[in-house]
């Protein structure tokens, strides 16, 4: 026993001098950093989707790294999380993956808590979805929604079926039976892929919208690196995760019109631009919420993405948090800001007729 | 009992030394471990109430009002039955297993072996649950597959190997074991301790009268430590009730009830189910995630005091 004693009390030290260490560390960054490249100062807090928390950490570094009196923070404590926090003025802006609704009063709540400035909601971070599949020996899979609705919803259970060997006129189909693999855990990839399924093919997908998988029975993992893992270690399983994870794994093409398209970021980013807006959700002058065509049929397009959007308010009582809040958002959505996300996080960057929608509604932020 | 009447009679010996009087030291040992106890429940209440005040609010939220739109019981009902289900699993291999080593450890083993041993038995707890976790999904998980299978073929009209085998591995089954190993090194220490002190007397009154090594331990160790093996046990089932990180990480739930251990489809377990959801909950999810841990609270207190009745019957006989 006393071995232990003597182990807890050595950890516990080293924890400490290292705490102290790193106290040490940052403070002789601020007082050798101390003339800083902007006049940009305080303590801005975010919160919200866990999609985008790869993404935010990014910007945040590169942005405290070009303004060292700023102390930007992102808590990724979900996106239903972070809009609360924002109505109730915990935070000074969210990360959200589905934009605010009037189901529940937030996006009224919402514009309350900006006014008498106005409420800021403009799409941020666009992530496609890959289906991923381990069959070896069969590449480039093809897979109509049809398809991929049955095979997610069980009704589809050997690969060498009818309707997959008619989307993949040619190929040599194993009859290994087909585990489709999906997040176990709560998530804003699986409420748009269950979005797409059901939009595009209601007749085959009757499960509701969810941010919580729906089918009973299925394989499940947690986390987009839990389902990549279930898929490579099981021969046959086909699971939905971000395109930036899919590693090693095949992905499969989905039909689009008459092609089949590949989850790339141009062909992701160019679906959200040829969406229209939603006009019920986008109250206000700069709530851009986009109603995304998952149906489209137009060329290039990949329809299975995932979108977050940033929510802010164009004015806030302190000059400083104004400043600071329009800094970042003009960061975010930068061409510059972008680039690095797609790097860090594999996200899409938003398209340069994208960037000039919703620039107007950061340059709006005020103090006042 | 023998150990305990010399304690008290040194303790005696000792009051009487000093005069009957009662030290400054002893006082504020006593003062101490009071101080400690307290601590102790203060802080159990403290968990209990926290439970209940944030739980309060889905237990009586309408089942309309809930996330799903199940009621509480239904919601917790598979989640409690897969807590219960893993660490039965986990206790039923790891608890005879854990005394097959206390044994050998205490009397089999020569004793540089058995110190060895020991060290690395409770090295297994010195790992954290993550990490088991990750092993079980990269190692064990994969390399259970085949044997899965086999079960499956040979022994599928038992309907905990019904199948369809997990081609991933990631099933009840992979869980329990990863649960059973990480139980052992608790059972196994409190049986050792409890073995190594059978009295020699018994021991060797034993063998002096014909009984062979496995007579002696059948007559004389394993009888004398019945009720700390039972109360080990109890610890390792908590633990397992409890255990979240290795669960989440290696289960492929799909909220089905089922005893079939080696599908895809899995009951989850409540700790498990808090990891995986408290993420992007907010508002009454919260409280129903926080319901369900009261319950599971409530599962492990109902374990404990199972196990100490069992024990007091064994004294008591």
């Amino acid at each position: 026993m006393s071995r232990f004693r003597w182990l807890a009390v050595l950890a516990f030290a080293s924890v400490l001098a290292l705490g102290v260490a790193a106290c040490g560390s940052s403070s002789d960054e601020t007082s050798s950093g101390g003339s800083s490249s902007s006049d940009l100062s305080g303590e801005i807090a975010g919160a919200g989707s866990t999609a985008q928390q790869a993404a935010q950490e990014a910007w945040i570094a590169e942005f405290e790294n070009a303004n060292s009196g700023v102390t930007l923070s992102y808590d990724p404590v979900g996106s239903g999380g972070g809009r609360d926090q924002f109505i109730a003025a915990g935070v000074a802006y969210a990360g959200s993956d589905a934009a605010l609704s009037s189901e529940e009063g937030e996006l009224e709540k919402a514009t309350k808590r900006c006014g008498p400035g106005e409420l800021i909601e403009i799409p941020n971070y666009v992530s496609p979805i890959a289906i991923v599949y381990n069959l070896p020996e069969v590449e480039g899979l093809q897979l109509s929604p049809e398809t991929l609705a049955k095979i997610f919803s069980q009704e589809i259970t050997t690969w060498n079926d009818k309707a997959i060997a008619a989307d993949n006129p040619g190929v040599d189909l194993p009859d290994t039976r087909i585990t489709p693999v999906n997040r176990s855990d709560e998530s804003g990839t699986t409420e748009n892929f269950t979005e797409y399924l059901s939009e595009v093919v209601p007749d085959v997908w009757s499960y509701e919208v969810s941010g919580d998988w729906p089918v009973k029975g299925g394989e499940a993992a947690s986390g987009t690196s839990g389902v990549v893992e279930a898929v490579t270690a099981g021969e046959g399983a086909i699971g939905y995760a971000d395109a930036s994870q899919a590693g090693e794994l095949e992905v499969a093409k989905v039909k689009v019109g008459k092609e089949f398209a590949e989850p790339t970021a141009e062909a992701a980013a160019k679906v959200l631009e040829e969406s229209p807006l939603d006009k019920e959700l986008s109250q206000g002058k700069y709530v851009l919420a986009y109603e995304l065509d998952r149906e489209t049929e137009s060329q290039g397009t990949y329809p299975i993405v995932l979108t977050s959007y940033a929510i802010a308010c164009t004015r806030y009582s302190s000059a400083s948090e104004a400043e600071t809040v329009k800094a970042y958002l003009e960061y975010v959505i930068s061409p510059e800001g972008q680039k690095l996300a797609a790097e860090q996080a594999g996200s899409a960057p938003l398209s340069a007729a994208l960037t000039k929608k919703v620039t107007p509604a950061v340059e709006a932020i005020e103090a006042g | 009992m023998a150990q305990v009447d010399t304690t008290t009679n040194a303790g005696q010996l000792l009051a009487a030394a000093s005069g009957g009087r009662r030290r400054p030291g002893d006082r504020i040992f006593s003062n101490t471990a009071t101080a400690a106890a307290v601590t102790i429940l203060a802080l159990l209440a403290g968990v209990a109430i926290f439970l209940v005040a944030e739980g309060l609010p889905a237990v009586t939220a309408a089942a309309s009002e809930l996330p799903g739109g199940k009621s509480l019981l239904d919601y917790v009902a598979p989640l409690a039955f897969g807590t219960v289900l893993a660490a039965t699993f986990a206790a039923l291999i790891a608890v005879p297993l854990a005394v097959a080593v206390a044994l050998f450890i205490t009397h089999i083993a020569p004793p540089r072996i058995a110190l060895t041993l020991g060290y690395l038995v409770d090295l297994l707890a010195a790992i954290p649950s993550i990490v088991y976790g990750l092993w079980g999904i990269f190692v064990l998980g994969p390399a259970a597959v085949p044997v899965m299978r086999w079960l499956e073929e040979h022994l599928g009209f038992i309907p905990i190997f019904e199948g369809p085998a997990s081609v991933t591995g990631r099933t009840m089954f992979v869980a329990g074991l990863v649960l059973a190993v990480m139980i052992l090194p608790i059972v196994s220490a409190v049986a050792r301790e409890v073995f190594s002190q059978t009295p020699r007397k018994l021991q060797e009154g034993a063998q002096a009268l014909g009984a062979t090594r496995w007579e002696m331990i059948r007559m004389t160790v394993l009888p004398f430590g019945r009720s700390s093996v039972i109360s080990g046990a109890m610890l390792g089932l908590g633990r397992a009730l409890g255990e979240t990180m290795a669960v989440t990480i290696i289960l492929s739930v799909s909220g089905a009830v089922s005893f079939n251990l080696i599908s895809q489809a899995n009951p989850s377990t409540i700790a498990a189910n808090i990891a995986l959801n408290f993420p992007e909950s907010s508002g009454i999810a919260i409280n129903l995630l926080i319901a369900t841990g009261l319950v599971l609270f409530a599962i492990t207190l109902v374990t404990n005091m199972g196990a100490r009745a069992i024990i007091a019957r064994q004294n008591r006989g």
